[in-house]
């Protein structure tokens, strides 16, 4: 049960920050997953590295205005 | 029996215009909302250019790096005569392409976070609350847009860049006159005092031993002394963030609270449920669409929407009308708090998308809450009908606000 978070699929997110325009779209899509750092570029909080099973990681990659948020099944 | 492109190619529509309803598109848009995702326009000088209509196009497009931001290019599309005039200006963010955009971008984001603009909102509170005061205490009736929806977005901005407020009549004006002043020439004069307005501000804070905390004090200090951004570049950033931080927000608050005044239902469900809020804003941002008609010129040639734009083309997009796109939002023209709204482009999309949108989402939530909690009876002190509102060719707003509560 304490697996639960992974039900969803285990995904992978990958940022790139080259391209990040820091907008905070991510963040504001899908807080419990994506912050900003000092210097404004979207990552991921500590632990939530394979999405904590949110349901709004694919939206917030949605919301990117720069698509610099892959979202990728990672495997079994 | 006629000329076929006579038959295929519709009659094209004159862009910008001016809105019949203010927070709802032209209704001489109406021929560009049947021709989606793209449609042809003739801007002020006569000029043919593509209008994006569709919102899958939009967001394909906005993103492409093909569709250059550089004002200063050949061909690049302007709405007016003002801003024909002053778009060889040395500009800045909006106005530039990368690498150039980026290293301003990166420069500017830290203060404009998410993280930065919540611990902006006990400030913004009270710069609402204090406006509100003063509001009260002067009694019904009052003009809210000068008393209420263009000094709060002026203060805010003035404290986050380090900008002194007590400039405000100054700097209110001449962004007016370049928006949306008479003449080309009126607009050039304009930019030109916002210009040594900040030459010279930016030499006082370059003498002064003790440096702000604003944004363009950071500026100052750290990069025009390391070397890396020239004066012309300092002074182009600061008139780009002062100009587009206080006139973009206050049209906003403005014409948010005319919109939610015409929709009684909405407004009462909305005060029922303040959990509504950010959603609410979200949706006022999707129908009001105030910065309706996002500029580009094409630097290479692009496939798009089943046609051919060639190098060397202005593209224009409406978002008034991309934010009403049947197949993304259903029933467009109806304001409704629960729908998806979150994809709407009113904050453009791309490398350009707004800096400030956290910023101007925290003012926008404060100013209506507040605003509509303090005064339960608000109401529009004459008529609708009687209302001055923008012109079509400026970013879309209230010019008067009468209120009574």
């Amino acid at each position: 049960m304490h697996n639960e978070t992974h039900e969803s699929g285990h995904i992978h997110i990958d940022i790139d920050h080259d391209v990040c325009v820091g907008a905070g779209q991510c963040a504001l899509a899908a807080p419990s997953v994506f912050t900003q750092d000092d210097d404004g570029f979207s990552t991921l909080l500590p632990g939530r590295e394979d999405g904590g099973g949110d349901p709004m990681v694919r939206e917030a990659a949605r919301a990117c205005p720069v698509s610099a948020i892959t979202v990728s099944e990672g495997g079994s | 029996m006629t000329d076929m492109t006579d038959m295929t190619r519709p009659p094209t529509v004159a862009f910008p215009q001016n809105r019949t309803c203010p927070y709802h598109p032209p209704t001489a848009y109406d021929p560009l909302r049947d021709t989606r995702p793209l449609a042809r326009i003739t801007l002020y000088d006569g000029r043919p250019v593509w209008l994006v209509t569709g919102h899958a196009l939009a967001r394909t497009l906005l993103a492409d790096p093909r569709l250059s931001s550089d004002r200063g290019r050949p061909g690049f599309p302007a709405p007016n005569e003002r801003f024909a005039a002053v778009r060889d200006r040395k500009s800045a963010l909006l106005g530039v392409d990368d690498p150039e955009h980026r290293v301003q971008r990166r420069m500017m984001v830290p203060s404009f976070t998410l993280r930065r603009a919540a611990e902006l909102r006990p400030q913004i509170q009270r710069i609402v609350d204090e406006r509100l005061d003063a509001m009260i205490d002067q009694g019904a009736p009052a003009e809210l847009v000068n008393a209420f929806a263009l000094p709060v977005p002026s203060m805010v901005i003035c404290a986050l860049l380090g900008v002194p407020y007590a400039d405000h009549d100054f700097f209110e004006g001449e962004s007016r006159r370049l928006l949306r002043g008479a003449t080309a020439a009126e607009a050039m004069d304009a930019r030109d005092r916002l210009e040594n307005y900040f030459i010279e501000l930016i030499d006082r804070k370059q003498k002064d031993p003790e440096p702000g905390d604003g944004v363009l004090d950071e500026l100052v200090h750290r990069q025009l002394r390391d070397g890396d951004l020239d004066r012309e570049e300092v002074v182009a950033l600061s008139t780009i963030l002062l100009v587009a931080g206080h006139e973009t927000t206050a049209n906003m608050i403005s014409l948010g609270t005319f919109t939610l005044l015409q929709h009684p239902e909405q407004l009462a469900e909305l005060r029922a449920d303040a959990g509504l809020l950010p959603a609410a804003v979200e949706e006022l941002m999707r129908m009001l669409s105030i910065a309706d008609g996002l500029l580009r010129v094409a630097s290479e040639d692009i496939e798009a929407g089943g046609e051919t734009i060639r190098a060397g083309d202005g593209v224009v997009f409406s978002t008034s009308v991309i934010n009403r796109d049947e197949s993304v939002y259903p029933d467009p023209d109806a304001i409704d708090w629960h729908r998806p709204t979150r994809h709407h482009i009113a904050f453009g999309f791309g490398i350009h998308q707004c800096l400030g949108q956290n910023l101007a989402r925290a003012e926008m939530e404060i100013a209506l809450r507040t605003l509509f909690e303090r005064l339960p009876t608000l109401r529009l002190a004459v008529p609708a009908g009687e209302i001055p509102f923008k012109p079509g060719d400026t970013i879309q707003g209230m010019l008067e606000l009468p209120v009574t509560w």
